[in-house]
């Protein structure tokens, strides 16, 4: 080891300050479409669109002059004047002082160039009631009847919550079990149903959707919970990695209990269950954001709006609202919020998920 | 300890023993299995069965009628989508569109080779022991756990381009002193490199990112201090430990890619919300051509053999990537 000179100090330094000049650099793109959204959301109609975009919502002041509303300008080169814009005309922006206030209601007429428009930080809070109102498209019946005309976000909102729930205990739940069988119980054909799993894991997910899908349209089970539900709690991923993880567990664990005669349900729960929380934390954070984002099963199984998740429901809302888009970022940042939450306290097993299923795979 | 599977029925105690064992695990199987089949294996069989048919799903169907809709028509629907025929001396598909859409395809994975360099990058940017570096790492993830239909909304708005409109990354490039930016989404030449653009943004930190740093930090320590020893510099080092270290998970991550990047779920969430397919199916997937057969115009068969060549693409890849990818794989 060579004891660090100062060159090299001094290097080292450069290379640490770069580096988070890059990190930062990158971070500042990734976080754009972000801010935008969010900076959009809070802004009037009639402001969301505007060259050179404006970060910061902000609106021109106005004030009211014979009846009118006048934008109030402050003049280039004459600080403390400020006028209001009565008209244009050929000859420039016919004017009216308003402060300082000995000079306040003499008319001017200014070139346009030199008015300066005065603008005030403003948030529309109120966008984000809009758009959670929705108007047209309110949901007169919910839950066999249980919700009568409601705003249609907050059923998208229980729609998913429901789904999702159902969706991430039911495959948490299943596929541990299945799991302990794979990995702990031997039993005839064993490993060719597990092989079974592993040949449907490079099958495409549209291979699966559609006889699903012909065989509910078939039943007319589409628009109804059960589809939204089960299809998507039955792939072979969460079995698939749960096993993984239960074999890494060392069987001596659980020797003594099995002398003692525990049954092969106490040593699922009473070992391997607590032993293997932070896969099970990874798939249940995997299956929960999987299933809030999923888009194309909701698509094809459900049109009733009573019935929409929250990423077809706000696909849906962006077809009413196209153009409205100070509204349609406000649902965006609606739709978003609990992902986030839900990301940034399952972030560690997330990421340690990938990792491991990753490196299994 | 290996418990012999071979048919011993001869021998009555190991029938007895298999049959309790079976009966042991069945109840930690079956509400698992019983799912499985139903939702997952037995539809991809009858997915490749479909493929032979020409059904046609009724829009309101009943079981009695089943029948009628499903007629076996061998190899036709495979022939009418991958066939050529010859018309006035040359040769033409019958059903352009499948190859048009497969290219859109093929065309849009070409982003796939930059987000892993990018992510690749990334990585090796966050394997560093600063402070604050989680910030980072949670950022880049971002746009990986966010709504698809959210973020396909927001860089909608970003793309945007009308007459008196201008939208965020217009005014941008305008302000770089690009006079006449293209309008990304309307027009046939600019809509799938607005895609890639999107994806990249979407998929440079992501999944790849975590998987390479995941990759990085297993690469001992003592490599890399026997390299400064020899007096590597930062390229050496690069090129002669790290990449080599790393090939098993570039592996892994090229191979997921393209499978991704074949059934481009994103993507369908993107062409549906962002320009329909279009212009003119600029942007139409495989996925999405599966999607409009299936639940628009409601053919499944043929909507089933799409989705079969598709698996059987999905398929081919990976057997090729094992086979020669393999080989550069450096394990330690």
């Amino acid at each position: 080891m060579t004891t660090p000179a100062p060159t090299t100090r001094s290097r080292w330094r450069l290379r640490v300050v770069a580096s988070y000049l890059l990190l930062a650099a990158i971070g500042l793109t990734m976080l754009v479409p972000f801010a935008w959204m969010v900076s959009t959301s809070l802004k009037a109609p009639a402001y969301a669109v505007e060259f050179p975009p404006r970060w910061i919502p902000a609106e021109p002041v106005t004030t009211e002059i014979d009846g009118r509303e006048c934008r109030l300008a402050e003049v280039a080169g004459r600080p403390g004047l400020r006028v209001a814009v009565v008209r244009y005309s050929p000859q420039g922006a016919h004017v009216q002082a308003v402060s300082p206030p000995e000079r306040a209601g003499e008319r001017l007429v200014l070139p346009e160039e030199e008015l300066r428009t005065v603008r005030e930080v403003r948030f529309h809070w109120d966008n984000y009631a809009q758009a959670w109102r929705a108007r047209g498209m309110r949901v007169r019946e919910a839950f066999s009847g249980l919700l009568k005309d409601v705003d249609c976000f907050l059923v998208f909102y229980l729609n998913s919550i429901i789904v999702t729930v159902c969706i991430t205990v039911g495959t948490v739940f299943t596929s541990s079990l299945a799991a302990f069988a794979f990995a702990r119980l031997r039993f005839p054909g064993r490993d060719s149903i597990f092989l079974g799993y592993l040949a449907t894991l490079m099958v495409p997910a549209i291979v699966i959707m559609l006889p699903v899908y012909a065989l509910l349209s078939n039943l007319r089970m589409t628009n109804t919970y059960a589809a939204l539900i089960f299809p998507p709690m039955f792939s072979a991923y969460g079995t698939f990695l749960l096993r993984q993880f239960f074999m890494t567990i060392p069987r001596e664990l659980e020797d003594a209990a099995v002398i003692d005669g525990a049954s092969p349900f106490a040593v699922y729960r009473h070992i391997i269950m607590p032993l293997s929380k932070p896969a099970l934390a990874t798939l249940t954070t995997f299956v929960f954001l999987h299933s809030w984002n999923d888009f194309l099963w909701p698509l094809m199984v459900v049109d009733h709006l009573a019935l929409k998740t929250l990423p077809i429901g706000l696909a849906h809302f962006q077809d009413s609202y196209t153009t409205e888009y100070h509204l349609l970022m406000a649902a965006s940042v609606v739709v978003m919020i609990p992902v986030l939450i839900v990301f940034a306290i399952g972030q560690r097993y997330f990421v340690r998920g990938i990792a491991l299923s990753g490196m299994k795979g | 300890m290996a418990e012999p599977l071979q048919p011993q029925a001869a021998n009555p105690v190991s029938s007895r023993r298999r049959r309790a064992a079976l009966l042991q695990a069945l109840p930690f199987l079956l509400p698992n299995l019983i799912g499985f089949l139903a939702f997952t294996f037995l539809p991809v069989i009858a997915c490749f069965a479909l493929s032979l048919s020409d059904y046609r799903l009724a829009p309101i169907g009943s079981l009695a009628d089943l029948r009628e809709q499903v007629r076996f028509v061998g190899l036709g629907n495979f022939t009418r989508l991958l066939g050529f025929g010859r018309e006035e001396g040359r040769l033409v598909a019958s059903d352009p569109l499948f190859w048009r859409y497969l290219g859109n395809t093929l065309f849009l994975m070409l982003g796939i080779p930059l987000s892993i360099a990018g992510s690749l990058l990334l990585a090796l940017l966050l394997n560093q022991r600063l402070r604050g570096i989680t910030i980072f790492r949670t950022i880049y993830f971002l746009p990986t756990v966010s709504s698809a239909v959210a973020v396909c909304i927001v860089w909608k708005w970003i793309f945007h381009q009308q007459p008196n409109e201008i939208g965020l990354l217009n005014s941008v490039l305008m302000n770089m002193g690009i006079a006449n930016p293209p309008d990304w989404l309307g027009t046939m030449e600019w809509a799938k490199p607005a895609f890639i653009i999107m994806v990249l943004w979407l998929s440079v930190g992501g999944y790849n990112c975590v998987l390479y740093l995941a990759g990085l930090q297993g690469i001992p320590r003592e490599l890399y201090e026997a390299a400064d020893l020899d007096g590597a510099g930062a390229w050496a080092r690069l090129r002669h430990i790290t990449w080599p270290l790393l090939s098993p998970t570039t592996f892994f991550v090229v191979t997921m890619s393209i499978i991704a990047g074949l059934q481009g779920s994103f993507l369908f969430t993107a062409a549906f919300l962002m320009t329909g397919g279009g212009p003119a199916g600029a942007t139409t997937t495989l996925m999405l051509y599966i999607y409009n057969y299936a639940i628009a115009w409601h053919q499944l068969g043929y909507a089933a053999a799409i989705a079969a060549v598709l698996s059987f693409l999905v398929f081919t890849f990976t057997l090729i990537n094992w086979r020669y990818g393999q080989r550069l794989v450096h394990y330690s």
